[in-house]
């Protein structure tokens, strides 16, 4: 019956998700208009000033320069505020929903909250989400040649399950042999190797790529630990 | 008829489907609602989508383009 549907348990999740991760979203948002904003769009300068380039040189050139940048003929926010705040509202739709997940595992395993496991439950986000799939696909500015999206897409997305499970086996099983098994899950997407693409170029300079990447590393570890930290505060305040 | 004791029981299967709708139900219910949105805002390639969650997928590390 729908009666027994534990409702409270349910709606306990969702708001502390909902509050968690607008607010880790606003913050991370924040984070980002010291460096990585900045960078985004100077990489973005020399990506339409090699894209200019290529549209003078010949017709060839202009309809592959044109399939490049083909969502750009579509609605792009202006830039500015209004990037910005779509930016903020894509920043918030990940940590609402990153934060749906963690609810459901804590509440999966029977957990209290509290913002020190929290903190826990961020860091290992931060590995399983960022640090495991930058390992083979370090994040990109703008104009960077790379293999094909669906390609990088299903690595990204093995990459993160097997990390994720990797690390609930590692720390949570309770046998040595589950714990390897865990270790070797860990190292399987990277034995695999990363989709490469066929020439490594950037049309941005090798300092802003380097930069990029120190950028987000610290932006998205902001993000996570803070959002492991308020999504454990929430979730205990709201039993 | 061989019956089957245990396995069919009602005083078996209560605090089974008691598990399943206290706890596994809403863990799913939640759990897809942000696959959902994660999806929106990381994997879907529909240009205004795309275009609006830009900024946040490069900075996240997601695959782009």
């Amino acid at each position: 019956m729908a009666g027994m549907f534990d409702l409270a348990a349910f709606k306990r999740i969702i708001s502390a998700a909902a509050l968690a991760g607008m607010l880790a979203g606003l913050l991370l948002t924040a984070v980002q208009q010291i460096q990585v904003s900045q960078l985004i769009l100077k990489a973005e300068t020399y990506e339409d000033a090699a894209s200019t380039a290529a549209v003078s040189q010949s017709a060839h050139a202009y309809s592959s320069a044109e399939n490049m940048h083909h969502e750009q003929d579509a609605w792009q926010p202006a830039t500015g505020v209004e990037r910005t705040l779509f930016t903020a509202l894509a920043n918030i739709s990940l940590g609402v929903g990153f934060g749906l997940l963690l609810g459901a595992t804590i509440c999966l395993r029977g957990e209290a909250g509290g913002w020190r496991s929290g903190l826990l439950w961020g860091l290992a986000g931060y590995m399983v989400f960022f640090v495991a799939p930058s390992l083979g696909l370090p994040p990109e500015v703008p104009g960077a040649e790379a293999a094909p999206l669906v390609d990088r897409q299903l690595w990204w997305l093995m990459t993160v399950i097997m990390t994720a499970g990797g690390l609930s086996f590692l720390i949570f099983a309770r046998t040595g042999k589950v714990k390897i098994l865990g270790a070797v899950m860990l190292g399987i997407p990277h034995l695999i190797g990363v989709p490469q693409p066929q020439v490594h170029a950037s049309t941005a300079p090798v300092e802003l790529v380097h930069a990029f990447i120190y950028a987000t590393a610290i932006a998205n570890a902001v993000f996570w630990l803070a959002f492991g930290g308020l999504m454990g505060f929430f979730y205990k305040k709201f039993a | 008829m061989p019956s089957t004791p245990g396995l069919l029981d009602s005083v078996d299967s209560q605090p089974r489907s008691a598990t399943w709708k206290d706890k596994i139900l809403p863990v799913m219910l939640a759990a897809s609602l942000g696959l959902i949105l994660l999806y929106g805002a990381v994997f879907a390639e529909t240009a205004a989508l795309h275009n609006a969650a830009h900024d946040a997928r490069h900075s996240a590390g997601f695959p782009c383009h």
